[in-house]
Protein backbone atom coordinates (compact mmCIF):
# COMPACT_ATOMS: atom_id res chain seq x y z
CA UNK A 1 0.00 0.00 0.00
CA UNK A 2 3.05 2.81 1.27
CA UNK A 3 5.11 2.62 -1.98
CA UNK A 4 2.11 3.52 -4.33
CA UNK A 5 1.27 7.21 -2.77
CA UNK A 6 3.04 10.13 -3.03
CA UNK A 7 2.49 13.80 -1.04
CA UNK A 8 -0.40 15.89 -1.57
CA UNK A 9 0.13 19.62 -0.40
CA UNK A 10 -2.83 22.21 -0.47
CA UNK A 11 -1.11 25.83 0.56
CA UNK A 12 -3.35 28.95 0.65
CA UNK A 13 -1.97 31.83 1.87
CA UNK A 14 -3.48 31.92 5.20
CA UNK A 15 -2.37 28.56 5.82
CA UNK A 16 -1.43 24.19 4.71
CA UNK A 17 -4.81 23.11 4.74
CA UNK A 18 -3.66 19.55 4.02
CA UNK A 19 -0.26 18.14 3.97
CA UNK A 20 -0.47 13.45 3.94
CA UNK A 21 -0.03 10.95 1.90
CA UNK A 22 -2.16 10.05 -1.11
CA UNK A 23 -3.11 7.66 -3.57
CA UNK A 24 -4.71 9.19 -6.14
CA UNK A 25 -5.84 12.71 -7.11
CA UNK A 26 -7.85 14.61 -9.45
CA UNK A 27 -7.29 18.50 -9.73
CA UNK A 28 -9.82 21.01 -11.64
CA UNK A 29 -7.54 21.90 -14.21
CA UNK A 30 -8.38 24.77 -16.76
CA UNK A 31 -8.49 22.46 -19.45
CA UNK A 32 -10.66 19.51 -17.71
CA UNK A 33 -9.53 17.32 -14.94
CA UNK A 34 -6.75 15.94 -14.35
CA UNK A 35 -5.47 12.75 -12.94
CA UNK A 36 -2.00 12.22 -10.52
CA UNK A 37 -0.42 9.07 -9.65
CA UNK A 38 2.82 8.58 -8.00
CA UNK A 39 6.27 9.09 -10.52
CA UNK A 40 3.93 11.46 -12.45
CA UNK A 41 6.04 13.93 -14.58
CA UNK A 42 7.25 17.10 -13.22
CA UNK A 43 3.75 19.78 -14.09
CA UNK A 44 2.64 22.49 -13.58
CA UNK A 45 -0.97 23.17 -14.02
CA UNK A 46 -3.55 25.86 -13.55
CA UNK A 47 -6.25 25.37 -11.97
CA UNK A 48 -10.06 26.60 -11.88
CA UNK A 49 -12.55 27.09 -9.68
CA UNK A 50 -13.71 23.50 -8.66
CA UNK A 51 -13.62 20.57 -6.58
CA UNK A 52 -10.12 18.49 -6.36
CA UNK A 53 -10.62 14.68 -5.45
CA UNK A 54 -8.01 12.49 -3.85
CA UNK A 55 -7.94 9.07 -2.38
CA UNK A 56 -6.01 8.51 1.21
CA UNK A 57 -3.88 5.43 1.41
CA UNK A 58 -6.97 3.45 2.63
CA UNK A 59 -8.64 4.25 -0.49
CA UNK A 60 -11.25 6.40 1.11
CA UNK A 61 -12.32 9.64 -0.90
CA UNK A 62 -12.50 13.10 0.03
CA UNK A 63 -13.27 16.49 -1.81
CA UNK A 64 -11.67 19.49 -1.20
CA UNK A 65 -13.29 22.96 -3.16
CA UNK A 66 -10.43 25.38 -3.99
CA UNK A 67 -11.26 28.56 -6.10
CA UNK A 68 -8.33 28.31 -8.83
CA UNK A 69 -4.35 28.37 -8.26
CA UNK A 70 -2.08 26.08 -9.62
CA UNK A 71 -0.45 23.10 -9.22
CA UNK A 72 2.89 21.78 -9.60
CA UNK A 73 4.05 18.08 -9.14
CA UNK A 74 7.57 17.35 -9.26
CA UNK A 75 9.70 14.40 -7.15
CA UNK A 76 6.35 13.14 -6.04
CA UNK A 77 5.01 16.11 -4.30
CA UNK A 78 2.07 17.94 -5.58
CA UNK A 79 1.69 21.29 -4.06
CA UNK A 80 -1.76 22.80 -5.07
CA UNK A 81 -1.88 26.65 -4.27
CA UNK A 82 -5.12 27.75 -4.42
CA UNK A 83 -6.77 31.04 -2.66
CA UNK A 84 -8.84 29.91 -0.85
CA UNK A 85 -9.40 25.99 0.04
CA UNK A 86 -12.07 23.92 2.35
CA UNK A 87 -12.34 20.49 3.06
CA UNK A 88 -15.53 18.81 1.57
CA UNK A 89 -16.71 17.98 5.24
CA UNK A 90 -16.39 21.36 6.91
CA UNK A 91 -18.33 23.25 4.14
CA UNK A 92 -21.75 24.76 5.52
CA UNK A 93 -24.27 23.43 2.98
CA UNK A 94 -26.84 26.16 4.21
CA UNK A 95 -24.61 28.53 3.66
CA UNK A 96 -23.28 27.73 0.18
CA UNK A 97 -26.78 26.89 -0.98
CA UNK A 98 -27.28 30.77 0.48
CA UNK A 99 -24.24 31.74 -1.83
CA UNK A 100 -25.66 29.82 -4.75
CA UNK A 101 -28.98 31.69 -4.38
CA UNK A 102 -27.68 35.17 -3.95
CA UNK A 103 -25.71 34.74 -7.23
CA UNK A 104 -27.72 33.27 -9.39
CA UNK A 105 -30.66 36.17 -8.15
CA UNK A 106 -27.54 38.66 -9.11
CA UNK A 107 -27.40 37.38 -12.54
CA UNK A 108 -30.80 37.14 -13.17
CA UNK A 109 -31.19 41.16 -12.38
CA UNK A 110 -30.07 43.64 -15.51
CA UNK A 111 -28.71 46.06 -13.12
CA UNK A 112 -25.76 48.60 -14.50
CA UNK A 113 -24.10 48.33 -10.44
CA UNK A 114 -23.42 44.75 -10.46
CA UNK A 115 -20.24 43.49 -11.54
CA UNK A 116 -21.24 40.25 -13.65
CA UNK A 117 -18.21 38.71 -14.10
CA UNK A 118 -17.25 39.31 -9.74
CA UNK A 119 -21.19 37.42 -9.62
CA UNK A 120 -20.22 34.88 -11.88
CA UNK A 121 -17.30 33.92 -10.37
CA UNK A 122 -19.33 34.18 -6.84
CA UNK A 123 -21.59 31.54 -8.65
CA UNK A 124 -18.94 28.95 -9.32
CA UNK A 125 -17.54 29.44 -6.23
CA UNK A 126 -20.40 28.46 -3.94
CA UNK A 127 -21.38 25.23 -6.75
CA UNK A 128 -18.00 24.29 -6.34
CA UNK A 129 -18.54 24.31 -2.35
CA UNK A 130 -21.57 22.08 -2.63
CA UNK A 131 -20.19 19.48 -4.98
CA UNK A 132 -17.16 19.29 -2.33
CA UNK A 133 -19.38 19.15 0.31
CA UNK A 134 -20.98 16.16 -1.39
CA UNK A 135 -24.53 17.49 -2.65
CA UNK A 136 -26.07 16.59 -5.89
CA UNK A 137 -25.71 20.25 -7.99
CA UNK A 138 -27.61 20.33 -11.65
CA UNK B 1 -2.56 73.72 56.77
CA UNK B 2 0.50 71.55 55.01
CA UNK B 3 -1.18 68.42 55.54
CA UNK B 4 -3.50 68.95 52.35
CA UNK B 5 -0.04 69.39 50.53
CA UNK B 6 0.47 66.04 51.23
CA UNK B 7 -3.38 65.13 50.05
CA UNK B 8 -2.72 66.40 46.96
CA UNK B 9 0.60 64.55 45.94
CA UNK B 10 -1.25 61.02 47.21
CA UNK B 11 -3.77 62.17 44.89
CA UNK B 12 -1.52 62.94 41.90
CA UNK B 13 0.94 59.11 42.58
CA UNK B 14 -2.83 57.21 42.69
CA UNK B 15 -4.00 59.17 39.50
CA UNK B 16 -0.75 57.98 37.84
CA UNK B 17 -0.26 54.50 39.16
CA UNK B 18 -3.72 53.75 37.60
CA UNK B 19 -2.25 55.31 34.26
CA UNK B 20 0.99 53.01 34.75
CA UNK B 21 -1.51 49.67 35.38
CA UNK B 22 -3.55 50.85 31.85
CA UNK B 23 0.02 51.09 29.80
CA UNK B 24 1.24 47.38 31.49
CA UNK B 25 -1.56 45.70 30.29
CA UNK B 26 -1.74 47.17 26.97
CA UNK B 27 2.26 46.37 26.33
CA UNK B 28 1.05 42.97 27.13
CA UNK B 29 -1.67 42.73 25.20
CA UNK B 30 0.53 44.30 22.11
CA UNK B 31 3.34 41.11 23.04
CA UNK B 32 0.55 38.83 22.55
CA UNK B 33 -0.87 40.05 19.57
CA UNK B 34 2.79 40.34 17.95
CA UNK B 35 2.88 37.28 18.59
CA UNK B 36 -0.24 35.77 16.87
CA UNK B 37 0.73 38.19 14.18
CA UNK B 38 3.96 36.46 13.37
CA UNK B 39 2.62 33.13 13.55
CA UNK B 40 0.30 34.26 11.02
CA UNK B 41 2.87 35.66 8.89
CA UNK B 42 5.24 32.53 9.51
CA UNK B 43 1.80 30.47 7.81
CA UNK B 44 1.90 32.52 5.09
CA UNK B 45 5.07 31.82 3.91
CA UNK B 46 4.69 28.12 2.03
CA UNK B 47 2.02 29.90 -0.18
CA UNK B 48 4.83 33.08 -0.97
CA UNK B 49 7.99 30.98 -1.56
CA UNK B 50 6.19 28.39 -4.04
CA UNK B 51 4.19 31.22 -5.94
CA UNK B 52 7.74 33.15 -6.07
CA UNK B 53 9.67 30.27 -7.36
CA UNK B 54 7.29 28.99 -9.65
CA UNK B 55 6.85 32.47 -10.84
CA UNK B 56 10.76 33.06 -11.53
CA UNK B 57 10.87 29.62 -13.17
CA UNK B 58 7.78 30.22 -15.46
CA UNK B 59 9.57 34.13 -16.46
CA UNK B 60 12.43 31.85 -17.42
CA UNK B 61 10.93 29.57 -20.10
CA UNK B 62 7.77 32.21 -21.19
CA UNK B 63 8.88 34.71 -23.99
CA UNK B 64 6.57 36.57 -25.14
CA UNK B 65 4.37 37.30 -22.45
CA UNK B 66 2.30 40.35 -22.92
CA UNK B 67 0.95 41.48 -19.76
CA UNK B 68 -0.62 44.71 -19.14
CA UNK B 69 0.95 44.50 -15.73
CA UNK B 70 4.44 43.49 -16.92
CA UNK B 71 4.53 46.66 -19.40
CA UNK B 72 6.03 49.58 -18.68
CA UNK B 73 4.67 52.71 -19.47
CA UNK B 74 5.92 56.02 -21.62
CA UNK B 75 4.12 58.26 -20.53
CA UNK B 76 3.27 58.63 -16.62
CA UNK B 77 1.02 60.53 -15.74
CA UNK B 78 -0.48 59.31 -11.93
CA UNK B 79 1.12 57.48 -9.39
CA UNK B 80 -0.32 55.27 -7.14
CA UNK B 81 0.53 54.82 -3.10
CA UNK B 82 -0.45 52.09 -1.00
CA UNK B 83 -0.29 53.33 2.63
CA UNK B 84 -0.51 50.33 5.05
CA UNK B 85 -0.74 51.95 8.75
CA UNK B 86 -2.92 51.42 11.53
CA UNK B 87 -5.86 51.91 12.43
CA UNK B 88 -5.67 53.07 16.35
CA UNK B 89 -2.83 55.23 17.82
CA UNK B 90 -0.73 54.53 20.71
CA UNK B 91 2.15 53.21 19.12
CA UNK B 92 4.59 55.41 19.06
CA UNK B 93 6.29 57.43 15.97
CA UNK B 94 5.21 54.18 13.67
CA UNK B 95 2.10 55.78 11.62
CA UNK B 96 4.10 59.19 11.55
CA UNK B 97 7.65 57.41 9.92
CA UNK B 98 5.12 55.61 7.22
CA UNK B 99 3.49 58.75 6.20
CA UNK B 100 6.83 60.96 6.50
CA UNK B 101 8.19 58.14 3.45
CA UNK B 102 5.32 58.70 1.57
CA UNK B 103 5.61 62.66 1.78
CA UNK B 104 9.08 62.58 1.30
CA UNK B 105 8.75 60.23 -1.63
CA UNK B 106 6.05 61.97 -3.22
CA UNK B 107 8.18 65.45 -2.78
CA UNK B 108 11.15 63.96 -4.29
CA UNK B 109 10.01 62.21 -7.10
CA UNK B 110 10.62 65.25 -9.06
CA UNK B 111 8.72 64.23 -12.02
CA UNK B 112 6.20 66.22 -10.42
CA UNK B 113 2.85 64.18 -11.41
CA UNK B 114 -0.25 64.04 -9.88
CA UNK B 115 -0.23 60.74 -6.85
CA UNK B 116 -3.71 59.42 -5.77
CA UNK B 117 -3.29 57.49 -2.10
CA UNK B 118 -4.56 54.16 -1.42
CA UNK B 119 -4.68 54.14 2.22
CA UNK B 120 -4.94 50.88 3.70
CA UNK B 121 -5.61 51.73 7.58
CA UNK B 122 -7.84 54.92 9.13
CA UNK B 123 -4.20 56.56 10.30
CA UNK B 124 -2.86 57.13 6.93
CA UNK B 125 -6.74 57.97 5.38
CA UNK B 126 -6.99 60.70 8.04
CA UNK B 127 -3.40 62.32 7.32
CA UNK B 128 -4.28 62.16 3.50
CA UNK B 129 -7.67 63.09 3.58
CA UNK B 130 -7.02 66.95 5.33
CA UNK B 131 -4.51 67.37 2.33
CA UNK B 132 -5.70 66.19 -1.58
CA UNK B 133 -7.39 63.72 -0.05
CA UNK B 134 -7.23 59.49 -0.86
CA UNK B 135 -8.11 57.28 -4.30
CA UNK B 136 -9.58 54.61 -2.01
CA UNK B 137 -9.54 53.60 1.45
CA UNK B 138 -9.17 50.36 3.45
CA UNK B 139 -9.80 50.18 6.82
CA UNK B 140 -11.21 49.02 10.05
CA UNK B 141 -9.92 45.37 8.67
CA UNK B 142 -8.80 44.41 12.30
CA UNK B 143 -6.20 42.69 13.87
CA UNK B 144 -6.41 39.56 11.94
CA UNK B 145 -5.13 39.97 8.29
CA UNK B 146 -7.13 38.51 5.87
CA UNK B 147 -6.30 37.33 2.88
CA UNK B 148 -9.43 38.54 1.10
CA UNK B 149 -8.83 42.06 1.69
CA UNK B 150 -5.56 41.67 0.66
CA UNK B 151 -6.90 40.63 -2.46
CA UNK B 152 -10.00 43.25 -2.87
CA UNK B 153 -7.11 45.89 -2.51
CA UNK B 154 -4.88 44.35 -5.24
CA UNK B 155 -8.31 44.04 -7.11
CA UNK B 156 -8.79 47.95 -6.81
CA UNK B 157 -4.81 48.74 -8.07
CA UNK B 158 -4.95 46.18 -11.03
CA UNK B 159 -8.20 47.37 -12.10
CA UNK B 160 -7.17 51.21 -11.82
CA UNK B 161 -3.40 50.40 -13.49
CA UNK B 162 -5.55 48.51 -16.41
CA UNK B 163 -7.63 51.55 -16.92
CA UNK B 164 -4.46 53.87 -17.10
CA UNK B 165 -5.91 55.95 -14.01
CA UNK B 166 -2.67 54.90 -12.10
CA UNK B 167 0.71 54.35 -14.58
CA UNK B 168 2.97 53.27 -11.92
CA UNK B 169 1.60 51.93 -8.36
CA UNK B 170 4.02 51.91 -4.58
CA UNK B 171 3.59 49.87 -1.79
CA UNK B 172 4.76 51.69 1.56
CA UNK B 173 4.58 49.57 4.98
CA UNK B 174 7.10 48.83 7.85
CA UNK B 175 9.07 46.01 7.78
CA UNK B 176 9.33 43.87 11.13
CA UNK B 177 12.69 42.95 12.45
CA UNK B 178 11.56 43.14 16.03
CA UNK B 179 9.74 44.58 19.06
CA UNK B 180 12.64 46.86 18.56
CA UNK B 181 13.06 48.07 14.98
CA UNK B 182 9.98 48.44 12.44
CA UNK B 183 11.76 50.04 9.19
CA UNK B 184 9.17 51.84 6.64
CA UNK B 185 9.91 50.51 3.07
CA UNK B 186 8.84 51.42 -0.43
CA UNK B 187 8.99 48.86 -2.87
CA UNK B 188 7.69 49.62 -6.51
CA UNK B 189 4.69 46.79 -7.35
CA UNK B 190 3.05 48.33 -10.78
CA UNK B 191 4.15 48.03 -13.54
CA UNK B 192 5.52 44.12 -11.74
CA UNK B 193 9.04 42.88 -11.76
CA UNK B 194 8.57 39.05 -12.27
CA UNK B 195 10.92 37.34 -9.55
CA UNK B 196 14.45 36.10 -10.62
CA UNK B 197 16.02 33.16 -10.15
CA UNK B 198 19.31 32.17 -9.43
CA UNK B 199 20.67 29.58 -12.16
CA UNK B 200 21.15 26.72 -10.92
CA UNK B 201 21.67 24.22 -13.72
CA UNK B 202 21.88 21.05 -12.13
CA UNK B 203 19.04 21.13 -10.75
CA UNK B 204 17.39 21.64 -13.70
CA UNK B 205 13.77 20.00 -14.64
CA UNK B 206 11.85 20.02 -17.76
CA UNK B 207 8.32 20.65 -16.64
CA UNK B 208 5.21 20.20 -18.87
CA UNK B 209 3.23 23.07 -18.67
CA UNK B 210 -1.03 22.89 -18.84
CA UNK B 211 -2.00 24.95 -20.82
CA UNK B 212 0.90 26.58 -21.58
CA UNK B 213 4.15 28.76 -19.62
CA UNK B 214 2.15 31.80 -21.06
CA UNK B 215 -1.10 31.46 -20.00
CA UNK B 216 -0.49 30.17 -16.62
CA UNK B 217 2.25 32.93 -15.89
CA UNK B 218 -0.36 35.68 -17.00
CA UNK B 219 -2.77 33.75 -14.49
CA UNK B 220 -0.70 33.97 -11.95
CA UNK B 221 0.43 37.75 -12.07
CA UNK B 222 -2.47 38.98 -10.26
CA UNK B 223 -2.12 36.40 -7.62
CA UNK B 224 1.57 37.47 -7.28
CA UNK B 225 0.41 41.27 -6.39
CA UNK B 226 -2.38 40.08 -3.68
CA UNK B 227 0.71 38.03 -2.09
CA UNK B 228 2.56 40.76 -2.26
CA UNK B 229 0.28 43.13 -0.68
CA UNK B 230 -1.09 40.82 1.98
CA UNK B 231 2.42 39.95 3.11
CA UNK B 232 2.94 43.80 3.17
CA UNK B 233 0.08 44.27 5.84
CA UNK B 234 1.09 40.96 7.58
CA UNK B 235 4.43 42.51 8.47
CA UNK B 236 2.63 45.93 9.07
CA UNK B 237 0.51 44.37 11.49
CA UNK B 238 3.52 42.96 13.51
CA UNK B 239 5.03 45.89 13.05
CA UNK B 240 2.48 48.07 14.67
CA UNK B 241 1.99 45.60 17.57
CA UNK B 242 5.90 45.84 17.99
CA UNK B 243 5.72 49.51 18.04
CA UNK B 244 2.79 49.53 20.44
CA UNK B 245 4.56 47.47 22.92
CA UNK B 246 7.69 49.73 22.72
CA UNK B 247 5.76 52.67 23.11
CA UNK B 248 3.58 51.59 26.12
CA UNK B 249 6.72 49.87 27.88
CA UNK B 250 8.73 53.53 27.96
CA UNK B 251 4.85 55.52 29.06
CA UNK B 252 5.32 52.80 31.68
CA UNK B 253 9.15 53.02 32.67
CA UNK B 254 8.16 57.30 32.49
CA UNK B 255 5.22 56.57 34.49
CA UNK B 256 7.01 54.56 37.22
CA UNK B 257 9.61 57.98 37.47
CA UNK B 258 6.63 60.32 37.60
CA UNK B 259 5.59 58.10 40.74
CA UNK B 260 9.03 57.92 41.96
CA UNK B 261 9.44 61.75 42.14
CA UNK B 262 5.91 62.30 43.35
CA UNK B 263 6.79 60.20 46.29
CA UNK B 264 9.72 61.88 47.35
CA UNK B 265 8.46 65.88 47.25
CA UNK B 266 5.28 64.33 49.03
CA UNK B 267 7.74 63.20 51.89
CA UNK B 268 9.71 66.45 51.87
CA UNK B 269 6.14 67.74 52.12
CA UNK B 270 4.91 65.73 54.99
CA UNK B 271 8.67 66.35 56.40
CA UNK B 272 8.30 70.05 56.55
CA UNK B 273 4.96 69.89 58.08
CA UNK B 274 6.28 68.10 60.83
CA UNK B 275 9.39 70.23 61.04
CA UNK B 276 6.76 73.07 61.63
CA UNK B 277 4.70 71.94 63.99
CA UNK B 278 7.90 71.04 66.26
CA UNK B 279 8.90 74.47 65.91
CA UNK B 280 5.46 75.91 67.10
CA UNK B 281 5.35 73.55 70.34
CA UNK B 282 8.91 74.45 70.72
CA UNK B 283 8.37 77.86 70.53
CA UNK B 284 5.39 77.71 72.80
CA UNK B 285 6.83 75.76 74.90
CA UNK B 286 9.58 78.38 75.53
CA UNK B 287 7.22 81.24 75.93
CA UNK B 288 5.58 79.59 78.73
CA UNK B 289 9.06 78.60 80.63
CA UNK B 290 9.85 82.43 80.06
CA UNK B 291 6.68 83.61 81.39
CA UNK B 292 6.70 81.39 84.36
CA UNK B 293 9.68 82.78 85.77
Amino acid sequence: MADNTFMLEIVTPEEILYKEEVQFMVAPAVEGELGILKNHAPLVAALKIGVLRYQDPAGNEFRIAISGGFMEVVDNVARVLAETAEHGLDIDILRAKAARERAEKRLSQRDENINYSRAKLALQRSIARLKAAGEKVD
Amino acid sequence: MAGAGVREYKRRIRSVKSTQQITKAMKMVAAAKLRRAQARAESSRPYTETLTGTLARLAGVAYDVNHPLLEKREDILKVGYIVVTSDRGLCGAYNTNIIKLVTTAIAEDGRNLESGIIAVGKKGRDFFRKRGGVDAEFVSLGDKVNYADAKEIADYVINAYENEELDEVYLIYAKFYNALRQVPTITKILPLETPTEEKTEEHFVDYLYEPSAEEILMTLLPKYVASVIYHAMLEGKASEHGATMTAMGNATQNAGEIIDNLTLVMNKVRQAAITDEILDIVGGAEALNKGGK
